[in-house]
């Protein structure tokens, strides 16, 4: 009773094969059934989280949130889908058309590849690719190409700037990400995402490596767009950004995908640092794996909704700043240490979590050095300006 | 099963394409995409031949690697140089770069 | 007709097809998103030869790098070349006899060399799986760890290279009209 998961698809395999069906076929068949069903509630899920987080930033905004349709709004979504069904998809004059119309299909598909190689339960993913984490970054990316595809085929100056926007913002902050993606595959000592989950029997990641963890879950709220770094599609400064021109069907597309996006990395952030389905009696009762799995992510996913009601906009030359300046040396300097410790503390028990604390406090406490320096210096520059704008030469109005 | 030289025959003529777009297009950017093409074709033969006539000695795929590799430092260092030739002389047609020829 | 000669013989079919319209394509952008379909057919053609880690890698590097660079490229210099002028150049009768002349000499060396019909056989068994085999020969003194560091000396030199070559002009001649 506790393995439902492989009671349902041996019955279905021992239903079709008695139908007549030769077994290789009826695997490839189940394939193709297990991957539909996944997206149809991937996308289900959907429904259900954009109402919560609906809610949840009204109320960080001392406002209640939208409460008409159904009972606490439930029913919200569902309007507005319904809405974006109905009206008219609009290709402006002077588009590609088809490059326009297959932007949406690709952003769409890179955030749906990715709940491929998620495991949920000891006995419930999709593949086990053994370069998991790998995939996880290529198919990510095939989103910015996606969002570029769609700023570019609108014949439209705003959606410009928010592709060349896009892509500056996408491919500096895939670097911290990729660096981080590496701490969890050393300590595990494999880059498949079944083996992760696995070696955190032990201990969760977050405690061997909280620095790349917060790494990670900066550079993957990045990644996806989400305030404070949706300068995407800031509306006072570019009207919408890459998808001024889509309408109807066409955006809703980017709408689910990037909700759709900000709950994957909830559960990629759980599955490679909080231990995914690991908890008591995860291995002997499957479901239960499931239950852990989806109470972290959802946990993750309230962080998430947390930042987007909390923090103000980034501006571009912050977001550079923040990027190369911090969290690119701080990747690389946790990546070094992790290695060092991890050879160093060659069994694996306690010894080897409190030397991993260790080298992540010393790391701590050196970025909080240099960021002090670096204020200090910022400080002092300011300072220089502002006395030399006070200067009684520069009042007659003779300008540098 | 796929005998060897389907896949060689594929590799020889995206390599061809590849080839005849290098030679014939007047954009340089369309040059750098033939460029691409045959080091993709290249990438072809070197795994099918990993994989069929040596699967055990893992050269063919280092090989692959280092291809990889100098075909993104070729495309970043040639694009860059395409974007610097646009601003000096406002062309990329690669009849009108001629200032070296004899 | 296996099921897997079906799918190689449409994945060929599909990247020949791409790499032809690349290479014919009027239209830049069009160009370069037939090169990408191109990378992904090559992708999916790696894991049909059983070398998963290398497509994957293939998709990372060119289809999210090299592809997004070359995109951004024909963007920046979109005013330079209209899509009515020729784009094929005074000689591209010579260069279309030439790659149809190089394929026809390469058939005929396949024809040449008589065990190039060879079967794929499975793959060797090791202790190891191919991708540890694989990281262990990139860093191993004896075997490929110098062209392993060569190469990244060579990614260096090319990042900075590009970022000195495409240095916007500092100098009194500032970009006139922007796109």
């Amino acid at each position: 009773m506790g393995d439902p998961f492989s009671l349902i698809a041996n019955w279905l395999l021992d239903l079709l094969v008695g139908f007549g069906l030769e077994l290789e076929f009826t695997k490839v068949l189940l394939k193709f059934l297990g991957a539909g069903l996944m997206g149809t509630v991937a996308m289900l899920l959907m429904l259900f989280t954009i109402w919560l987080e609906r809610k949840i930033v009204a109320r960080i905004q001392d406002r209640l949130g939208p409460n008409r349709v159904g009972p606490y709004g439930i029913f919200q979504t569902v309007a507005d889908l319904l809405k974006l069904l109905t009206k008219e998809v609009l290709v402006p004059s002077g588009a590609d058309r088809f490059v326009f119309i297959i932007a949406p299909m690709l952003v769409v598909m890179s955030v749906v590849g990715l709940w491929a190689v998620v495991p949920f339960a000891p006995t419930l993913f999709g593949t086990d690719v053994n370069v998991g984490v790998l995939y996880l970054v290529s198919i990510g990316s095939i989103g910015t190409l996606g969002i570029m595809m769609a700023g570019l085929s609108s014949n439209n100056k705003f959606a410009l700037l928010g592709a060349f926007r896009t892509v500056a913002m996408m491919l500096s902050y895939a670097v911290p990400m990729i660096l981080a993606l590496l701490v969890p595959t050393m300590l595990a000592g494999s880059m498949g995402l079944v083996d992760i989950v696995e070696a955190q029997s032990s201990m969760w990641f977050v405690v061997l490596a909280p620095v790349t963890t917060l790494i990670f879950f900066i550079s993957s709220i990045a990644e996806v767009g989400r305030a404070p770094f949706d300068l995407l599609e800031a509306d006072s400064e570019i009207v919408a950004g890459f998808h001024i021109e889509y309408s109807g069907l066409s955006f809703g597309m980017f709408f689910v995908a990037e909700f759709l996006h900000a709950f994957t990395i909830s559960a990629l952030t759980a599955t490679l640092f909080f231990g995914g389905w690991q908890g008591p009696g995860a291995e002997a009762y499957p479901i239960l794996g499931f239950i852990y799995f989806l109470i972290k992510t959802g946990l993750v996913y309230f962080v998430v909704i947390w930042f987007r009601g909390t923090f103000p906009r980034i501006r571009i030359d912050q977001l550079n700043t923040l990027n190369w300046k911090l969290l690119v040396p701080l990747g690389l300097a946790a990546v070094v240490f992790t290695a060092v410790i991890d050879k160093w503390a060659a069994e694996q028990d306690l010894s080897r979590v409190l030397m991993h604390l260790a080298g992540n406090a010393l790391l701590v406490v050196l970025t909080l050095f240099a960021l002090r320096a670096y204020a200090r210096s910022a400080r002092k520059k300011e300072e220089a300006i502002r006395s030399e704008l006070m200067k009684p030469s520069h009042v007659s109005g003779a300008g540098d | 099963m796929i005998p060897l030289t389907w896949y060689l025959i594929l590799s020889a003529a995206v390599f061809c394409v590849g080839l005849f777009g290098v030679l014939a297009r007047r954009n340089a950017v369309a040059i750098l995409m033939g460029i691409e093409l045959m080091l993709n074709a290249v990438n072809i033969n070197l795994v099918a031949f990993w994989r069929y006539l040596s699967s055990e000695v893992i050269s063919g795929q280092v090989f692959v690697i280092i291809v990889f590799a100098v075909a993104a430092a070729e495309a970043a260092v040639g694009l860059a140089l395409i974007i610097s030739i646009y601003r000096r002389k406002r062309t990329i047609s690669a009849d009108d770069i001629n200032l070296m020829k004899w | 007709m296996t099921g897997l000669q079906i799918v190689f013989i449409a994945v060929g079919v599909i990247t020949f097809a791409a790499a032809v319209m690349v290479v014919v394509s009027r239209n830049l952008v069009h160009a370069a998103l037939w090169l990408i379909l191109a990378l992904a057919g090559v992708a999916v053609l790696f894991v049909i030869l059983e070398a998963g880690f290398l497509a994957i890698v293939q998709v990372a590097v060119y289809i999210d790098a090299i592809a997004i660079l070359i995109i951004v490229t024909v963007m920046l210099t979109r005013h330079a070349m209209r899509d009515d002028e020729p784009q094929l150049n005074k000689t591209w009768i010579w260069s279309a006899l030439a790659a149809i002349l190089l394929f026809g000499g390469l058939l005929f060396l396949f024809n040449q060399v008589p065990d190039l019909v060879a079967q794929a056989a499975p793959l060797v068994e090791t202790d190891d799986t191919y991708l540890e085999i694989l990281g262990k020969s990139l860093v191993d003194v004896d075997r490929f760890v110098i062209p392993f560091e060569v190469a990244s000396v060579l990614l260096l030199a090319a990042m900075i290279g590009a970022i000195v070559v495409a240095r916007p002009p500092s100098s009194s001649s500032q970009e006139g009209g922007q796109e």
